[in-house]
C-alpha cells in the first residue's frame, strides 16, 4: 500500500491567536508555537497501522514557508517514511482550492492507493482541502472517518453525520478524511526523532509542479480577522444550593428568556 | 441582477431540516436587498409537505433530483446532481446549512464548480462582484471577513442556530423543476451500506438551541444521567467538554471545542467545566451561557452571563425539579 497523508502545520490549540497590527488579514506569529495540525495526526497514525499490518510507503506533504518542515519532521518521526513541502513563500495569500490545486499536481506524481488527509485544519476550520483533492484527482472521498477497515482494493469506513454515524464503503483510489475517535496518535520513539532530523525533505515551488500563476489566484480571501465581540460581565450568584438553583432558573425564565 | 440564490434542503427522515429553512431565511434576506430570487435544491426522494414549507418560507422555485441513486446521502454523488441543478438555475450564491452533510456536500460541490468555498459562516452579503462572509476562524478565537469573488457562483455554507426561520406564509408555493442526473462512475465508487442515529430524540449538539455541556467535574460516565434528564426537559443536547471525552466518558460526537464542535445555541450550560481556552473557543457564541462550577476562580465564569457557585451535583437537580414545577 502507498499511501499519501496531507498534512498542515498550524498555530498550537493552546496559543492565543491575534491579528497581525500591520496585516490584519492574518495573526501574528511572535511567540506561538506551531504544531502538527490534532486531525493530520490521526491520519499519519492511521498510515502508519496500515503500513505496520500490510507493508507500504508513505508519502507525507504539505503546502507551507519553510518552518513548515518541522510537522514534515515530527510525521517521520512517527514513522512517514519520505517528506515533501510545497514552498507558499511566493504565494501567502493561496486559497484552500489553489493549495488543493498544488497537492493535486505533486501527489499525482506519486503511485498511491489511498490519500489520507485530517477532517479540517484547526486554524481556517474550512474542512474542504482533502474533499478538494480528491475531486482534483476524479476519486472518490469518505470525510469524517472514526473508522478505518481496509481489505483488498477497498476500505469500509464509519463516519460521522449528525447525530449518527454511517457504514461507507469504498474503492482505492481514494481519499478519506480522519477524524478525532480514528486512532491513538502515537507520541515519537527516540530512534524516529533521530530519523527525521536527518531526512532530507524534498522541496517544490508551483512553478515545478506546472502550476501557472493564474492558477493560483485566491477566488477566497481573508480580508480582516478579528477577536469575537467581548462579553458583558456575568451575574454569578453564591450561596446555598437551594437559593440560587430557584434563582437562575428565574432569571433564565424571566430575565434572559431562553427557557 | 435577477438571479437565483439557490439553497440545498436538507431532509432528514422526511422532514426538512430546521438549519435549512434558517439558510432559505438567509437566502431571502440577501434575495431582498440584490433583487435576485430564492431557490431550492431537493435531492432524492421527498415527501410532498417539504414542498409546502419551502413555498411558504419564500422559495419560488424547487428543483428536484430523484431517483434511487439519492435514497442515501453521499458526497459525490449528491454533487453532482447539484451541478447538474446550477445547469439550470445559473445561481449568483449557493447556500447550505452547515450540518456534516452540507459540509461534507459543499467541499465537493465547490471543488467540482471551482467556486470559492466558506464553511459555517456567521453573516452573509453580496453585490455585483461577489460575496462576503463573517466566519469563525481558531475554533472561534478570531472571525474572519472573508471576500468570495464570483462568478462562478461562491459556495457557503451556514452555522445552524444563527439565522432565522422565516415566517412560514400561507398561499406562496414553489414551482417544481425536475432535473435528471446519472451517477458518474467515481459517485459509484462509493457504496452507503447502513446509517444509524445514536442520539434517538436528542438533538445533536450543533444544532441543538439549547445544550447542557459537562466537563471533569462530572467525575465519571455515569453522571452524565443528570444532565441528560434536564436537557430532554428543555428539549436540548447534552454536550462536553474535551477532558471528559479524553476520559472516555462520553462520546467524541458530543465534544465542544476546538477539536470538537463549534456551536451556537440560545442557551449553554457548563457544569463543572473550567473553561479551558479551546473550549472557550467552540462556545462563546453562545447567546445565553450559563456556568455552574464549585470553584468561583474557574476561566468559565468569565464568559458566563449567568453563574451558581456551587456543586454541580446539588444545583443541577434542583435547577431540574424547578423547571419541571414550572412546565
Amino acid at each position: 500500500m502507498n499511501i499519501v497523508v496531507v498534512v498542515k502545520q498550524v498555530p498550537d490549540t493552546e496559543a492565543a491567536v491575534r491579528p497581525d497590527a500591520s496585516a490584519p488579514w492574518r495573526i501574528n506569529e511572535s511567540g506561538i508555537k506551531f504544531i502538527v495540525n490534532p486531525y493530520d495526526e490521526f491520519a499519519v497514525e492511521e498510515a502508519i497501522r496500515i503500513k505496520e499490518a500490510k507493508g507500504g510507503h508513505i508519502l507525507v506533504v504539505t503546502v507551507g514557508p519553510p518552518r513548515a518542515d518541522e510537522a514534515l519532521r515530527t510525521c517521520v518521526a512517527m514513522g512517514a517514511d519520505d517528506a515533501m513541502r510545497i514552498d507558499d513563500t511566493q504565494h501567502r495569500e493561496l486559497d484552500a482550492l489553489s493549495c488543493a490545486q498544488l497537492l493535486s499536481k505533486a501527489i499525482a506524481q506519486t503511485p498511491f492507493d489511498l490519500i489520507l488527509c485530517g477532517k479540517q485544519a484547526i486554524d481556517d476550520d474550512l474542512g474542504a482541502v482533502g474533499t478538494f483533492i480528491a475531486e482534483f484527482l476524479g476519486l472518490p472521498h469518505v470525510a469524517v472517518v472514526t473508522k478505518l477497515e481496509v481489505a483488498d482494493g477497498k476500505a469500509i469506513c464509519r463516519k460521522e453525520i449528525d447525530g449518527g454515524t454511517q457504514k461507507v464503503e469504498v474503492q482505492f483510489p481514494a481519499v478519506i478524511t480522519a477524524q478525532k475517535g480514528l486512532n491513538e496518535p502515537r507520541y515519537p520513539a527516540l530512534r524516529g526523532l533521530m530519523l527525521a532530523k536527518k531526512k532530507e525533505i524534498k522541496v517544490l515551488t508551483p512553478a515545478m509542479l506546472g502550476v501557472a500563476e493564474e492558477e493560483l489566484k485566491p477566488l477566497s480571501r481573508v480580508q480582516n480577522l478579528e477577536a469575537p465581540p467581548a462579553r458583558g460581565k456575568g451575574k454569578i450568584l453564591q450561596g446555598e444550593p437551594e437559593s440560587t438553583a430557584v434563582e437562575l432558573v428565574r432569571l433564565l425564565r424571566e430575565e434572559a428568556k431562553v427557557i | 441582477m435577477g438571479q437565483e440564490i439557490l439553497v440545498w434542503a436538507e431532509v432528514k427522515d422526511g422532514t426538512l431540516r430546521r438549519a435549512s429553512l434558517e439558510a432559505v431565511g438567509a437566502a431571502c434576506q440577501v434575495a431582498s436587498r440584490t433583487g435576485d430570487s430564492v431557490a431550492a435544491a431537493l435531492i432524492g426522494n421527498v415527501d410532498p409537505q417539504v414542498l409546502t414549507r419551502l413555498g411558504q418560507a419564500g422559495v419560488r422555485r424547487v428543483y428536484r433530483v430523484q431517483g434511487p441513486e439519492f435514497a442515501h446521502f453521499e458526497a459525490c454523488r449528491y454533487a453532482e446532481a447539484l451541478q447538474a441543478v446550477t445547469q439550470h438555475s445559473a445561481p449568483s450564491l449557493i447556500l447550505m446549512a452547515a450540518t456534516a452533510l452540507g459540509r461534507d456536500l459543499s467541499a465537493r460541490l465547490a471543488a467540482k464548480l471551482r467556486a470559492p468555498l466558506a464553511t459555517d459562516s456567521i453573516a452573509v452579503e453580496m453585490d455585483a462582484t461577489g460575496v462576503t462572509v463573517t466566519r469563525p476562524v481558531y475554533a472561534g478565537k478570531l472571525r474572519a471577513t472573508v471576500r468570495l469573488t464570483a462568478p462562478p457562483a461562491p459556495v457557503v455554507t451556514l452555522r445552524p442556530n444563527v439565522f432565522s426561520v422565516p415566517q412560514p406564509q400561507d398561499g406562496r408555493t414553489a414551482e417544481v423543476v425536475e432535473v435528471s442526473c446519472e451517477p458518474s462512475p467515481v459517485a459509484h465508487k462509493v457504496t452507503v451500506q447502513e446509517t444509524t442515529y445514536s442520539t434517538g430524540e436528542m438533538p445533536d449538539v450543533s444544532e441543538a438551541e439549547i445544550v447542557v455541556s459537562g466537563g471533569r467535574g462530572m467525575k465519571g460516565p455515569e453522571n452524565f444521567a443528570i444532565l441528560e434528564e434536564l436537557a430532554k426537559l428543555l428539549g436540548g443536547a447534552v454536550g462536553a467538554s474535551r477532558s471528559a471525552v479524553d476520559a472516555g466518558w462520553v462520546d467524541h460526537q458530543h465534544q465542544v471545542g476546538q477539536t470538537g464542535k463549534t456551536i451556537s445555541p440560545n442557551l449553554y450550560i457548563a457544569c463543572g467545566i473550567s473553561g479551558a481556552t479551546q473550549h472557550l473557543a467552540g462556545m462563546s457564541s453562545s447567546k445565553c451561557i450559563v456556568a455552574i462550577n464549585k470553584d468561583p476562580e474557574a476561566n468559565i465564569f468569565k464568559v458566563a452571563d449567568y453563574g451558581v457557585v456551587g456543586d454541580l451535583f446539588e444545583v443541577v437537580p434542583i435547577m431540574t425539579a424547578e423547571i419541571k414545577k414550572l412546565k
